[in-house]
């Protein structure tokens, strides 16, 4: 570029000065699309590398929600999604209002109450322990000792589900004539929580303590993991707030109430907010692993609902996909207003954006 | 300056070395069941004499499980999904990332909604599975007829993961790029020699979570792979275990181990690469999940 086209003499001065003008001019250019292109192509490696990821996400994350158009259409096997009839709402309506020749709404309803019941007792029971855990990690001074037990409560969460749902199934199986039933059962027994007849046939067959296990399997899983953003949150704070405190002669109550929970309230708040975005979230997983037909009445998920009759096409009826598809797309649905709804309330909150 | 403990304070030192114990002692029980189990012979598992150690030693069920053809095969195709599957996540999401992680991306933040919008909404199970046997048309059509290359590809890639890598490059200085494009270097010679070496303990982190989830994984694989041959350990454990569960089977069972007894020692089998690996990962994770996780 030429001076002249940056310099304009300035009758007042007497000097060559800047022309205020040009750095509109050169806006106006670096966004001609010629320019933008042009910048566009000196970074196509920066682009290219984005390619692989985008079409992975496209075939199969994106093109998935193409074929949730067959909740508004008749299910065939032989005709793909766009060449089905259009049926409207019929499918939804079946789930929500129920019709003449099937059950199909009450056990959907049961399928929905369930999810939200799972998930909610997970953020009434799962929720506090990690916390309560990084505090008591908090306590211990050895680093040899909390090594140990950070080693030791971490490992559960590596384990895979199929691994895990195993263990329950043998620890807690029913007995029978030529075996004797788990190991669990027989301490529950022992120490009085249930009685012999009970252990007998097996508490993965009682509809009663299905939530019960679902729920400390899963704090057995997750609480020791669950609790380094807490702990990491506890150790970030400086031993002055705490020496300030004892000498206001604060106990350790009061060091708790006032100097510990309102350092790492932030991260509470964070992660309480991601928990209840995920509410509706219920991994199906270790459902199907751990469910079977005696206990679909508390363990039934919407989920594995749509697995029944869309994939496994229970119950033969034919409409099974559209039913699955049209179950899981209500509960996804609500799960993204969730989400959404709990970003926006921690932005205004606290100016911490999670997405 | 050495101060004498509150009783308070002390109370509570004991409350939380008493809790912590007792629930390290919880995570481990099964652990150590599963190992006793294994090796105690058939009374002893089957009516559930043993509690914690071993009764009448025997070392059978680990002999016949030695000697399963089908459960090396299973191993050998968990291996194989592990490896290329976590390759495969691995170099996509690191590129991904790093292209995301630049503020002079053009559309940049459409390409973060892409990504994001997934973790809001998910078609579900029944889309899912269409497309998946969609995508195994496609595969067969162009000569892809091992259901495992349907597994690696197709499977996994989570957003949460790049997000994470996406932020620790962010974290990286720009000086530091910019001294390296003086001297020469290129783009990936940016990526590899700069940021992957800088941002070592998110990536250890987010590798252990692919091969994680790839090593556990169990619906899909069973789901979509028809052939038994190709299914992967999770798979055949479970189904072990539903063979056994079924009382009919019990009936002529004339071994000295129970049939528990050799789906604990596949458990254990199952566990000890993670075993391996865990404690060189460890103080990578405790880094990286705290780096990731409040942002």
């Amino acid at each position: 570029m030429q001076v002249s086209d940056y310099l304009i003499f300035d009758e007042e001065s007497g000097t060559y000065i800047e022309d205020p003008e040009q750095s509109v001019r050169d806006d106006v250019e670096k966004h001609h699309w010629l320019n933008v292109l042009r910048t566009v192509l000196k970074d196509w490696r920066l682009y290219l590398m984005l390619v692989p990821m985008i079409l992975v996400f496209l075939f199969w994350r994106y093109f998935p929600m193409y074929e949730l158009l067959g909740c508004f259409k008749m299910p065939d096997s032989i005709k793909s999604v766009a060449e089905q009839d259009y049926v409207g709402f019929a499918h939804f309506q079946t789930l929500i209002f129920g019709n003449a020749t099937s059950s199909i709404s009450p056990e959907f309803w049961r399928a929905f109450r369930n999810t939200f019941l799972l998930s909610f007792y997970g953020l009434l029971f799962g929720f506090p322990t990690p916390i309560i855990v990084a505090l008591f990690f908090n306590e211990v001074r050895s680093n040899i000792a909390r090594s140990v037990l950070q080693v030791a409560t971490y490992l559960p969460k590596f384990m895979s589900t199929v691994v895990m749902t195993s263990l329950i199934v043998m620890l807690v199986k029913q007995g029978g004539e030529m075996s004797g039933y788990g190991v669990i059962s027989q301490m529950l027994e022992n120490i009085g929580a249930i009685d012999h007849d009970t252990a007998m046939r097996g508490l993965l067959h009682m509809p009663q303590y299905f939530r019960a296990i679902y729920q400390i399997s899963g704090i057995w899983e997750g609480a020791g993991y669950d609790s380094i953003v807490f702990f990491a949150a506890i150790i970030a704070i400086s031993p002055t707030s705490y020496e300030a405190a004892q000498m206001d002669g604060a106990g350790k109550m009061a060091q708790m109430r006032y100097v510990v929970l309102p350092s790492i309230l932030s991260t509470i708040v964070i992660m309480l907010i991601t928990r209840i975005g995920s509410l509706l979230s219920i991994g199906y997983e270790k459902v199907i692993l751990l469910y079977n037909a005696d206990t679909y009445q508390t363990a039934e998920v919407v989920s594995t609902f749509s697995i029944r009759y869309g994939i496994n096409n229970e119950g033969g009826s034919g409409l099974g996909k559209g039913w699955g598809s049209a179950a899981e797309m209500m509960n996804n649905v609500v799960g993204m207003l969730l989400v959404i709804g709990a970003n926006t309330i921690a932005r205004k909150a606290s100016d911490v954006s999670l997405y | 300056m050495k101060r004498k403990l509150e009783i308070s304070e002390l109370i509570f030192k004991i409350i939380s070395y008493t809790l912590l114990t007792m629930f390290a002692i919880c995570c481990l029980y099964p652990f150590i069941y599963t190992i006793s189990a294994s090796i105690s012979d058939y009374d002893a598992v089957n009516y559930s004499k043993v509690v914690l150690l071993p009764k009448n030693i025997q070392f059978e069920a680990f002999a016949k499980m030695f000697n399963d053809n089908m459960f090396w095969n299973s191993y050998t195709n968990t291996l194989f999904l592990t490896f290329y599957g976590t390759i495969w996540e691995l170099v996509l999401s690191i590129l991904g990332a790093y292209a995301l992680s630049k503020k002079r991306l053009m559309f940049r933040k459409g390409f973060n909604f892409f990504l994001v919008f997934t973790m809001w909404f998910s078609a579900g199970t029944v889309p899912q599975y269409l497309n998946y046997l969609d995508t195994q048309k496609v595969f067969n059509t162009i000569g892809i007829t091992d259901d495992k290359w349907l597994v690696v590809l197709a499977m996994g890639m989570a957003a949460m993961n790049i997000i994470l890598l996406r932020n620790s490059f962010e974290g990286v200085p720009s000086e530091i790029e910019e001294a390296a494009i003086v001297d020469g270097a290129t783009e990936m010679q940016v990526l590899w020699r700069v940021y992957i070496p800088m941002s070592k303990s998110i990536i250890a982190t987010v590798a252990l979570f692919f091969g994680l989830s790839r090593w556990n994984g169990y619906y899909w694989a069973k789901t979509m792979m028809s052939n038994a041959n190709e299914h992967p350990l999770m798979v055949y454990i479970r189904k072990t275990l539903d063979m056994y569960q079924d009382t009919e089977q019990m009936i002529g069972w004339s071994e000295n181990y129970a049939p528990d007894s050799m789906i604990y020692a596949m458990i254990i089998c199952s566990i000890i690469p993670i075993l391996i690996i865990y404690p060189f990962i460890q103080k990578y994770f405790a880094k990286g999940v705290n780096a990731g996780g409040v942002k």
